[in-house]
């Protein structure tokens, strides 16, 4: 028996990196799972056949989280597919690093877009199933350079703090439906995001960690599970910070 | 078939609670009815499922008694 028997999760981002993990960690613990991509239909792919060999249920839809019409189209074809929609993962989110003095007006837009609206169109969306429901976990994926602030992401740092308000604003006003929502601040994780790194930022992202060692994205889909099963039934509005104990 | 005034009217009782003798179409849903915003959302929402209809968030704001939704719901209907 799974935590998540008979659930549905919708984890955007999926196909690589910390959203695979979660989606393969939520199936492991018994949920069926709406794999989102934006370009990487392949790896989505393979992600949906991971979560076919682990016995549960799973399907890839394409959708820019950006835009709404994608993004009523992905919740849509849940629905279609599963008939419910349990657990929302926002997790999608790109970057483009850059200097203030050097960020184009472009590259602020692109962040703010996906990483910050992009949680806004999607918990709207699935906000009326939930409602009906009477249930509902939406996990946010935020990160912890935006309650520390990080030189060089000005865009992606005031995204990831804009996903907490609005990770405590949800949650006030969908407690009452009794829809939980949370973030989980990931801190730094080793991903296709955080290998393109050179090797001196990594010695000096290594030299900020209490723990002393990168993360592993299923260290993070552990605690995503966490908040979407019952034993968090307790918890809404907060930020749960897998990070080795960078910010305390 | 029942007529909109008793599907609304079953509608409204289902979701707030209240008694169907208070269900008049003067009745502020927020002011007589008790209702919050986001009941008042979830109403919107269940009247669209019930009469299968878009309500714009636009309509949706102006509909303030239970008369404004009968005759909202009329006129599309219509």
């Amino acid at each position: 028996m799974g935590k998540l028997d008979g659930k549905t999760a919708v984890v955007t981002g999926a196909s690589r990196g910390i959203g695979r993990a979660i989606a393969l960690e939520l199936a492991k613990e018994g949920a069926n799972i709406v794999v989102n991509y934006s370009g990487s239909k392949e790896k989505a792919d393979e992600v949906v056949e991971e979560i076919l060999k682990i016995g549960k249920k799973a399907i890839a839809v394409q959708a820019n989280v950006a835009d709404n019409e994608s993004v009523q189209n992905l919740m849509k074809t849940a629905l279609d597919e599963f008939g419910s929609i349990d657990i929302l993962v926002n997790n999608a989110g790109i970057t483009r690093d850059n200097l203030l003095m050097r960020m184009k007006e472009e590259e602020w837009d692109e962040v703010i877009q996906t990483n910050l609206k992009g949680v806004f169109l999607c918990t709207k969306a699935v906000t009326r199933q939930m409602m009906k429901q009477r249930s509902g976990r939406i996990i946010n994926i935020a990160s912890v350079v935006g309650v520390t602030g990080n030189a060089g992401q000005a865009n992606y740092t005031a995204a990831k703090a804009g996903v907490i308000g609005l990770t405590k604003t949800t949650s006030r006003e969908l407690a009452s439906r009794n829809i939980l929502v949370n973030a989980v601040a990931p801190g730094f994780i080793t991903t296709e995001m955080t290998d393109a790194l050179p090797e001196d930022i990594k010695n000096s992202m290594l030299s900020q960690i209490p723990l002393a060692k990168l993360g592993k994205p299923e260290h993070v889909a552990k605690a995503v599970v966490f908040l979407a099963s019952d034993d968090a039934e307790y918890i809404t509005g907060q930020v749960l910070h897998v990070d080795g104990g960078i910010a305390m | 078939m029942s007529t909109v005034l008793e599907r609304v009217t079953k509608v409204i009782v289902d979701r707030l609670g209240v008694d169907e003798s208070e269900v008049k179409e003067e009745a502020s849903f927020r002011e007589d009815l008790g209702a919050d915003s986001l009941d008042v959302v979830e109403l919107v929402m269940e009247l669209e499922d019930e009469f299968d209809m878009e309500i714009s968030d636009e309509d949706a704001e102006k509909i303030v008694t239970v008369g404004d939704a009968i005759k909202y719901i009329e006129s599309k209907l219509n």
